[in-house]
């Protein structure tokens, strides 16, 4: 097929824009990605492991992302937004503010001798803030593009100008306090794919989940805190301790629904708490093997492939207890164990059960910043601020030319977020190429 | 390209420090002065990052300064950097097969972290045998294959038509073959369509004119695939349509062949007249419906010990007809027994509850306690108040589920792609690979894979006809060159016992009209099964051929 002029923009490096990127440049066609973050990996880069085959999650992405980096045909523009976009489905034009990093991209080979030398302690985002990073920082370990950036809030030369240790221990004179944001300017763009992926409810309101205790109670983590503690590269070096007094937890209670299907917070479903919280107990028994598992939930709902032989392995094989239940609340004893108050919904008792930790399976929400990327793309948002789709076609907008895949429409798994990612660049391709 | 197989091997080795990853737990500098001392070793040194661009420029010049012929990196894992090693190695004017990886960081400090001595042995070792086994490489040329830029897609249902429709838009010639004489599939027969309540009949019709008037797009009904040959952009598919044979040439394959109903014969005393399944109570609700006590059974013949899966659909097709009758007759009584209501994500919880609100009560029974369904009553016991319920009914309906086509195994064996345990297609990786099968050029999408609802069923549709324009955007690809082979010099050797037919995963070896055996190439991925299980040693595994592997050994253990 001949080579087409019209390029397509994918906005999200998670694993759904990063699939949808890499099949539009296999089929020949020029791609721009645009990610946030320093680094493309989304979501799935934070993950220990993936259910229901429990392999490593960054082990089976890190290919992906040097593919998406080293791909001739994908510019990559990391620590980047969009800012306007013009025209219409086959012709857009579109301005990008690529923010200083304030270190040369070409140069910086990701050496981390400045990292070592910063004197700044800040909360790493990337580790949920479970421990520290310094001002000048690589966003995770495996991250691509494997260079570092400086944050600009934190750094000691841009808010007490002092300091500049980094641009003194750097061997290649990589770093440039005096870079500047940059705006780039796309023509010819054929169509959009919106890929930019979901926040947890924490991200926004930890108030939400103050009836458990959360942000309280030191033994009280979000699944997401637990999927760092559970990694090998995470801040225990994939060790599970109590953030109270470091001791290996020997039951643990995954509270299912928070903030999901609730009046309060949001009533939809977030679609992948009840099978990743079984992994995570899985992994969590292979850790240690005296470990037991208490799962409260209210419907357990397994429907993909492999899904209900992973419950039933869960539960045969690695000490894990379902409870079909309604949280009352949750206390502390004066070790700081929690106690979990509940409504068992098989016998309508109500019952006590202490554990060593509580893990919050909690809402998937619409990404930061939805709001004013929808007005930028002129497109529709649902009753939850997802991204609106065309009645039985998920990858469709309200606008033409503009496609979307993944958890930023509506609450799903890695394997339907790589499928709408594959399935959204084969409707981007036929705007591309006159179809 | 120079191909320097006759040259005396001039081997340079890279050792990478990855940051503190290697250095941090041995001397890398140490590390690169062993390998300097090897055996045709004639250059080493160590840097910071090899994989970065001075890295790269190192390689590259050092291969001019000295002459190299087989360059070894000693680093992270060929997984992720073994493309981008090679790249720079051809860059630098050698064959990117002359490149060997050695696994110092995943393979060794990683693992060994606590311990830097033993660590650094193991990697002098892992180097030792490297270089050893790079003075053996050969150049190896990636395998072209021509790409016919037709697409095929098996089965006209909602998943074969969206990917049909997608694949004739981006221009390629496409054709759809249905075995029913119409196209449209399971959603001829249904009623309306969750969770948006439109009409199905509505719906499906528009999308079958979409695709009768589609350029680019041939369709034939009453077609069955009787025979596919070839290979990834080069697949010959003999079609039988009602009893005529017509034979086609496609590049790609896509598989949307649907599901089947469950025969409910002995589930619930089902016995098809006040006792039905949802599928039938579809056409019941077309044509007028007068029942007023209605129980629903979920899970009638899933999630249990003969059919552990659950099959995704059901819950959300119950709720659907629940409305639909409560709509038409609000005094009517719809109860819907379940054991998990599977209702993810933001429409479905919506439309879960919109249900409630209408009146459809629901009851938890427990997988050990199924409920039975007598003359006029059902029995279920209610785990949440602690009693039996006894529901008086005038129609039980019985949520079954989609189970796989019983000629999937004909049609895999044809397409040589796997099926899992309850007999749907095997994607090639659950988690990334959804859409793709093992086999380049094959690809599936819908509930041929696993049952999911319409929606679902169209993205995935969407998704297949993506991979497979991922292989008809071109005019040519290039495969793998570490193939297995049988070469001329072998082929005495071989004593045609076929186990290398039988073991290679991927059908690549057959035996031809000849009574000899072949090797299809373009379709090998270079696994080397068959080569270790040769009885007489006749197959060579390029680029892992024994010299190489023995050379390796005798590094590492020989005198």
């Amino acid at each position: 097929m001949q080579e087409n002029p019209k390029s397509a923009l994918v906005i999200g490096g998670g694993i759904a824009g990063i699939q949808a990127a890499l099949d539009l440049a296999d089929m020949g066609i020029h791609v721009d990605m645009v990610e946030k973050k320093p680094c493309i990996g989304g979501k799935m880069a934070q993950l220990d492991k993936t259910f229901p085959t429990n392999d490593c999650s960054i082990c089976i992405l890190a290919p992906k992302l040097s593919e998406c980096y080293r791909h001739p045909n994908i510019t990559l523009y990391s620590y980047s937004e969009v800012q306007k976009v013009q025209g219409m489905a086959g012709n857009f034009s579109v301005d990008i503010l690529k923010k200083a990093r304030y270190v040369k991209e070409s140069e910086c080979i990701n050496c981390g001798l400045c990292a070592e030398k910063c004197p700044m302690r800040v909360d790493d985002e990337f580790d949920r803030e479970l421990r520290k990073r310094r001002a000048i920082y690589m966003y995770y370990l495996q991250g691509v593009p494997a260079i570092m950036t400086i944050d600009k809030e934190k750094c000691l030369w841009f808010t007490k100008n002092a300091c500049r240790i980094c641009e003194k221990t750097c061997e290649r004179d990589a770093i440039d306090f005096e870079q500047k944001d940059e705006l780039i300017k796309l023509e010819n763009v054929g169509s959009i794919i919106v890929a930019t992926g979901y926040n947890l409810i924490e991200d926004v309101e930890k108030s939400a989940l103050i009836n458990y205790g959360y942000g309280k109670l030191r033994n009280v983590v979000t699944a997401l805190e637990f999927e760092r503690l559970e990694s090998a590269s995470g801040p225990q070096g994939g060790h599970i301790k109590r953030l109270s007094d470091g001791k290996t937890p020997k039951k643990i209670a995954f509270l299912q629904c928070i903030g999901s299907r609730s009046d309060r917070v949001a009533q939809y479903c977030s679609s992948i708490c009840c099978m990743y919280t079984t992994k995570e107990a899985m992994i969590a028994y292979e850790h240690n093997n005296e470990l037991q598992s208490y799962v409260f939930y209210i419907d357990m709902r397994a429907g993909g492939k492999g899904f209900q032989s992973f419950l039933r392995r869960g539960a045969s094989e690695y000490n894990i207890n379902y409870i079909k239940s309604k949280i009352a609340q949750i206390i502390i004893d004066e070790e700081e164990n929690p106690i979990i108050v509940y409504e068992d919904l098989d016998n309508r008792q109500i019952k006590q059960l202490k554990v060593d930790l509580v893990v919050l399976a909690t809402c998937i929400i619409p990404p930061q910043g939805i709001e004013k990327l929808a007005e930028v793309l002129d497109i529709e948002l649902d009753d939850y601020n997802f991204i609106k789709t065309t009645p039985f076609i998920p990858v469709e907008t309200s606008k033409n030319g503009v496609f979307t895949c993944g958890c930023v429409h509506e609450p799903m798994d890695i394997p339907r977020s790589v499928a709408e990612g594959s399935g959204a660049a084969a409707r981007a391709a036929e705007v591309i190429r006159g179809g | 390209m120079s191909d320097k197989k006759e040259e005396e091997p001039r081997v340079g080795v890279f050792i990478c420090h990855c940051g503190s990853n290697i250095g941090g737990l041995i001397d890398c500098e140490k590390l690169a002065e062993y390998a300097g001392d090897l055996p045709s070793v004639a250059h080493s040194e160590d840097n910071l990052y090899t994989c970065s661009e001075t890295g790269l420029t190192a390689i590259k010049t050092a291969i001019k300064e000295h002459n190299l012929n087989r360059v070894v990196v000693a680093s992270c894992t060929p997984r992720t950097h073994e493309p981008l090693f090679r790249e720079c190695i051809s860059e630098g004017g050698l064959n990117p097969y002359l490149f060997d990886f050695v696994n110092i960081r995943d393979q060794c400090t990683w693992v060994h972290m606590k311990d830097a001595e033993g660590a650094y042995e193991k990697a002098k070792d892992l180097v030792k045998m490297g270089a050893a086994k790079a003075a053996k490489l050969e150049p190896l040329e990636m395998i072209k294959v021509d790409i016919n830029p037709v697409g095929l897609v098996i089965g006209g249902g909602v998943t074969g038509m969206s990917a049909a429709l997608n694949l004739s838009q981006q221009g390629f010639k496409t054709y759809l073959i249905e075995k029913e004489s119409r196209l449209g599939g399971r959603l001829r027969s249904l009623n309306r369509l969750f969770p948006y309540d439109i009409d199905a009949s509505e719906f499906i019709s528009s999308m079958i004119s979409k695709v009768e008037n589609a350029s680019n797009l041939e369709v034939l009904t009453s077609a069955k695939v009787k025979n596919i040959d070839g290979f990834v952009g080069n697949y010959e598919v003999e079609i039988d349509q009602q009893g005529n044979l017509l034979n086609i040439e496609v590049g790609a394959i896509i598989v949307a062949v649907g599901s089947s109903l469950l025969d409910p014969q002995g589930l619930f005393n089902y016995n098809g007249k006040n006792v039905i399944t949802q599928f039938e109570l579809e056409s019941l609700l077309k044509e007028g419906f007068k029942n007023e006590n209605i129980v629903m059974i979920q899970c009638a013949g899933s999630r249990n010990s003969e059919r552990i899966y659950c099959s995704s659909v059901c819950c959300m097709t119950a709720l659907k007809n629940a409305r639909y009758i409560k709509e038409k007759n609000p005094n009517a009584n719809v109860i819907i027994l379940f054991r998990d209501l599977y209702t993810p994500g933001t429409e479905f919880e919506k439309y879960y509850r919109a249900t409630r609100e209408l009146g459809v009560l629901f009851v938890k029974y427990e997988e050990e306690k199924l409920p039975i369904v007598e003359d006029k009553i059902v029995r279920v016991y209610n785990d949440y108040i602690g009693e039996e319920m006894q529901i008086p009914y005038d129609l039980v309906v019985l949520s079954t589920p989609l189970v796989a086509n019983e000629d999937n195994k004909e049609l895999a064996q044809l397409l040589k792609v796997p099926t899992e345990t309850n007999n749907f297609f095997l994607e090639a990786h659950v988690k990334l690979r959804p859409s793709d099968f093992a086999t380049d050029g094959v690809y599936v999408g819908g509930t041929a894979k696993w049952p999911v609802d319409i929606t679902e069923s169209i993205s995935q549709g969407y998704s297949a006809a993506s991979r497979a324009s991922t292989v008809l955007s071109h005019s040519m690809i290039e495969v793998e060159g570490a193939t297995s082979n049988l070469p001329e010099f072998n082929k005495s050797l071989c004593t045609g016992c076929e186990v290398c037919v039988k073991v290679c995963p991927f059908h690549a070896i057959v035996k031809n009209e000849n009574d000899e055996i072949e090797i299809i190439e373009a379709l090998c991925k270079g696994c080397g099964v068959c080569g270790a299980t040769c009885t007489n040693q006749a197959i060579v595994i390029r680029h892992f051929t024994d010299d190489q592997i023995l050379s390796e050994i005798m590094a590492y253990g020989g005198k």
